[in-house]
């Protein structure tokens, strides 16, 4: 496998690259956006006199690269904080310290990771499952009663928002039929089982908003395979449709779906945020709107490097399952 | 299998239409056929050839297709059939080998699996003995370590093993009829001489009857025994192949035998005295006017083109007889333009230095890389060429000998990794397929304007008028500007390549497989065309083709291309004539012959050629 070694290193090697960009960029936007970031930490009623100490805290009198340099460092090193009174020391990979409650990025995000996780892996089999198979039944069966279903109900989960989808499921299954429990975060550490339940509403309804769009590319991605030779050939040579259908022409028909799927889901880590704060799950999501509103600069670059470390993490997968799917694809 | 009285024909048909939509593919189709015998369905595209043979399996079942009349393929009503009675048939009593062993193949399965899991559906039983009877029918179709090989996947193949990969497929259930639908048609000559070999022999030994789809007059003479010639869904003629085609009835059989381009030197020109390539020599069109006026005067050499177009006419190619009246006429509107724009020009023609030394393209020490470090391959390893003002060079090769990459360096399309590439005025390039070479979504009129734009034309006007003018030159109506190309066949799609090649009033122009994708009548006409360009415009053509025959029928040199080289050059009538190298000697021995007893004696020469290379 000396091939795909180098496969793998020159994907890590691409991913640190593009991670870093990432962070140039989000600190670049940050500190060219208006405000004094001393001001709003310290609070409305702070002194001058606090603002400046603040200021001096955060270290936001040294140049933009070295502030830059020391966040860097610390991924890779770790480094130090001055908390005022001591020094507190921030082992690699740190991310730096939130401006509001000087707790450490990396712990903040570790926190929180296991949330968006438990919601995005259900909501990813979820949707694939719906998409992919409204897909392969609507390239096979065109026209048929059940297709026309799958489909009505998938464009109007995409096409309704995850507000009004959610609300209405816990509204029906939670209040009125009192099927379910009201959804609530409950992690897989603590019950396995209310973990589950706590989450299936929330699953649904993101895994319905994403649904419709796999179905699709599903479809249009059969109906060309069902038009390959070697469907062709398969059927010249008396196997049945179920076994065409199944065995040959899904499997080149998956090849785009994992493509994009592992992108999504990789996305889905940062931007669960509307099912998040709806069903209040304590997710990255939420995390990153609310250190965007507050301009907690070092969490945000934290959670954008985080959402950008899964980002191309899943693409890599994909590319690696992709190469593992179909053969003729040489990883290079 | 179902049990099939004896005596019967394996196949039996009357009165088949095929229609998809208004379409009438296959309109009245009768035949039939003994076991163990062999027959040839040959016919142009759109002639219902290939819908027909696959009626025999049903596979028009659930397309849409409306399929009447009455097919019985060993017993089995192939239209009344159940599904589960169909299925039984495909591949178990009659198996399907096709036209591209790559696409019709599953990608994501090994060549085993796939051979096993049809032997499974057919014959039950372990997934271990299905595995072993691939094994089994692979090495039947002389696939070399087959139990390895069995495990590979398609792409792993080359073209030839690919093609025997299918074949060992249609073999795994033992069946006694074999459709084969164009099985050489993708395939090199040299690979398609030795699956062409392989099917006699399966014949031979198993009393398999042979039902075989060609475009080509020459496959079909190499291996059955019965032709039947199709045209626009109708038989045109049936009988044996060795009288129908050495002396065919209809004339529309006769077009089509006339239109196979030969090996051999076309007997009439011979006789007739009249040198085939050499009025179209340099020094006889510098006085441009004299060398049309004589060209008039000496219609085609090479082809009896004149009365046998109108009747070859067919839906496919809506407008032949219209194309070649075209072209006649055109010749007098457009005759008087190209000279004073050549004239006045990029130097015209009598500004060249003396006749014979007029080289328009000179290559020397011409090599392409591809890839990188272990992985690196040079496509094109060394060629030195030249092609003189007014001459045609074809360049044959089979695929992979480098010729596609030698071309696009000599136009400048790629860049040469070393040597160079000297020319003398403007190289253009006619490409092989002429469906994508344009794009669907711009009227013909803008691609053949591309180069006058590009070579800095504003005025829509003038670039209107000279398009209409370019269009004329190469038999389509001038009035077509603003018509998308897939309003046009695959001929006139062609010619408006050539169009745009013309454009930019090249002095030579680069052709990639310019007729491969085209039928034979159709391909005669393009030839025609660009022979007629040249003796009008003094044009030089490098004419890249796998075609052996097509080749001779062009050229007045030719090289021979293998592995990036040119192995052999020379004057066409040399090279063919009296082959130097060895495998110029094996390509000329690979094309099919028209002459079924010739093909027979070609056949035991092959075979004891193998032999001998094997002891």
């Amino acid at each position: 496998m000396n091939g795909f070694t180098g496969f793998l290193l020159r994907r890590i090697a691409g991913a640190v690259f593009v991670l870093l960009a990432l962070s140039v960029v989000v600190y670049a936007v940050f500190y060219v956006a208006p405000g004094n970031v001393a001001q709003i930490v310290c609070g409305e009623r702070c002194s001058p006199q606090q603002v400046a100490l603040v200021h001096d805290k955060l270290g936001l009198d040294d140049p933009l690269y070295l502030q830059y340099g020391h966040f860097v460092q610390g991924i890779f090193a770790g480094r130090d904080f001055s908390s005022g009174t001591g020094v507190v020391h921030c082992s690699a990979p740190c991310l730096g310290q939130s401006y509001r409650t000087d707790e450490q990025v990396t712990d903040l995000i570790l926190g929180k990771l296991p949330v968006t996780g438990s919601l995005v892996i259900g909501a990813f089999a979820l949707w694939l499952l719906i998409g992919v198979g409204t897909g392969v039944l609507s390239a096979w069966k065109r026209g048929g009663v059940v297709e026309r279903l799958l489909t009505w109900l998938t464009l109007a989960g995409t096409s309704t928002p995850v507000f009004v989808i959610g609300l209405l499921l816990i509204i029906i299954l939670c209040s009125t039929l009192q099927w379910l429990p009201f959804p609530q975060y409950v992690p897989f550490t603590d019950n396995p089982e209310q973990w589950f339940w706590g989450l299936l509403l929330p699953w649904f309804s993101l895994a319905l908003i994403e649904s419709a769009k796999y179905a699709r590319l599903t479809r249009s991605s059969m109906l060309e395979t069902l038009a390959e030779d070697h469907v062709r050939t398969f059927r010249a040579y008396g196997l049945t449709e179920r076994a065409i259908v199944g065995r040959h022409a899904l499997r080149g028909a998956v090849a785009p779906v994992i493509a994009l799927s592992a992108l999504d889901a990789g996305t889905m880590f940062g931007s669960a945020v509307l099912t998040e704060t709806l069903f209040g799950i304590p997710g990255i999501g939420r995390q990153l709107v609310e250190s965007v509103r507050t301009v907690d600069l070092p969490v945000v670059v934290g959670v954008v490097l985080t959402t950008g470390f899964f980002v191309v993490l899943a693409n890599a997968v994909a590319d690696v399952l992709y190469a593992m799917a179909d053969r003729r694809v040489v990883l290079s | 299998m179902t049990p099939v009285p004896a005596g019967a024909p394996l196949v039996e048909v009357a009165d088949l239409h095929v229609s998809f939509g208004d379409v009438r593919a296959v309109d009245g189709l009768s035949f039939t056929l003994e076991p163990g015998a062999a027959l040839g369905v040959v016919g142009e595209s759109g002639s219902g050839k290939s819908a027909s043979a696959y009626a025999l399996l049903g596979l028009h079942r659930g397309t849409g297709a409306r399929v009447s009349g009455a097919i019985r393929v060993g017993g089995v009503d192939v239209v009344a059939a159940s599904d589960a009675e169909l299925r039984s048939l495909r591949g178990g009593l009659a198996a399907m080998v096709f036209q591209d062993p790559l696409s019709s193949l599953d990608p994501y399965y090994t060549i085993g699996d796939q051979i096993a899991e049809v032997y499974r559906v057919h014959k039950g039983g372990s997934r271990r003995a299905a595995r072993a009877r691939a094994i089994t029918v692979l090495d039947r179709v002389g696939i070399p370590d087959a139990a390895r090989k069995s495990r590979s996947r398609p792409h792993e193949f080359s073209g030839g093993m690919r093609q025997r990969a299918l074949i060992a497929m249609a073999l795994a259930c033992e069946p006694r009829l074999l459709i084969a639908d164009e099985p050489t048609t993708a395939l090199d000559v040299t690979v398609q001489a030795q699956i062409l070999d392989l099917l006699h022999d399966l014949r031979r030994d198993t009393g398999l009857g042979l039902l075989l789809v060609t475009h080509d007059v020459g496959v079909a003479a190499e291996s059955v025994d019965e032709v039947l010639v199709m045209r626009a869904g109708r038989e045109v003629e049936r009988g044996p192949v060795g009288s129908v085609l050495a002396s065919p009835r209809e004339s529309y059989t006769k077009a089509l035998l006339s239109a196979v381009p030969r090996l051999s030197p076309s007997p009439g020109t011979e006789a007739a005295g009249a040198p085939p390539r050499t009025p179209f020599a340099p020094e006889r069109r510098s006085s441009s006017n004299a060398g049309r006026a004589e060209d008039a005067a000496e219609p085609s050499t090479d082809r009896a083109t004149g009365p046998a177009w109108p009747a070859v006419a067919e839906g496919a190619e809506p407008s032949p007889a219209r194309g070649a009246g075209n072209c006649a006429t055109s010749h007098a509107r457009s005759a008087a333009v190209p000279s004073p724009r050549r004239g006045s020009g990029r130097g015209g023609v009598g500004e060249e230095p003396a006749a014979g030394e007029g080289l328009v393209m000179e290559a020397v020490g011409l090599r392409k890389r591809f890839g990188r470090g272990r992985a690196a391959f040079d496509a094109v390893d060394g060629v030195d060429l030249h092609v003189r003002r007014g001459e045609t060079l074809g360049i044959v090769g089979e695929s992979g000998s480098g010729k596609t990459t030698l071309g696009r360096m000599l136009v400048g399309l790629l860049e040469p990794s070393a040597g160079r590439v000297t020319r003398t005025g403007d190289v253009q390039m006619v490409f092989q397929d002429p469906v994508s070479s344009l794009n669907p979504r711009r009227s013909i009129g803008e691609s053949v304007a591309d180069p006058l734009r590009a070579a800095g034309e504003r005025d829509d006007t003038r670039i209107r008028a000279r398009v209409a003018e370019l269009l004329a030159r190469v038999g389509l109506d001038p009035d077509r500007y603003d018509s998308y190309p897939h309003e046009f066949s695959g001929g006139q799609r062609q010619r408006v390549g050539i169009a745009r090649a013309l454009a930019a009033e090249p002095k030579l122009i680069v052709c990639d497989e310019p007729v491969s994708a085209l039928d034979v009548t159709t391909q005669a006409q393009v030839t025609e065309l660009l022979a007629e360009l040249q003796r009008e415009l003094g044009l030089a053509l490098v004419f890249v083709a796998h075609d052996l025959a097509v080749v001779r029928q062009v050229s007045d040199r030719v090289a021979v291309m293998r592995q990036g080289r040119i192995v052999e050059e020379g004057e066409v009538d040399v090279v063919y004539g009296e082959p130097k190298d060895p495998y110029t000697r094996q390509l000329l021995a690979a094309v099919p012959s028209l002459d079924p007893a010739l093909a027979a004696v070609r056949r035991a020469a092959r075979r004891e050629g193998a032999e001998a290379a094997v002891a």
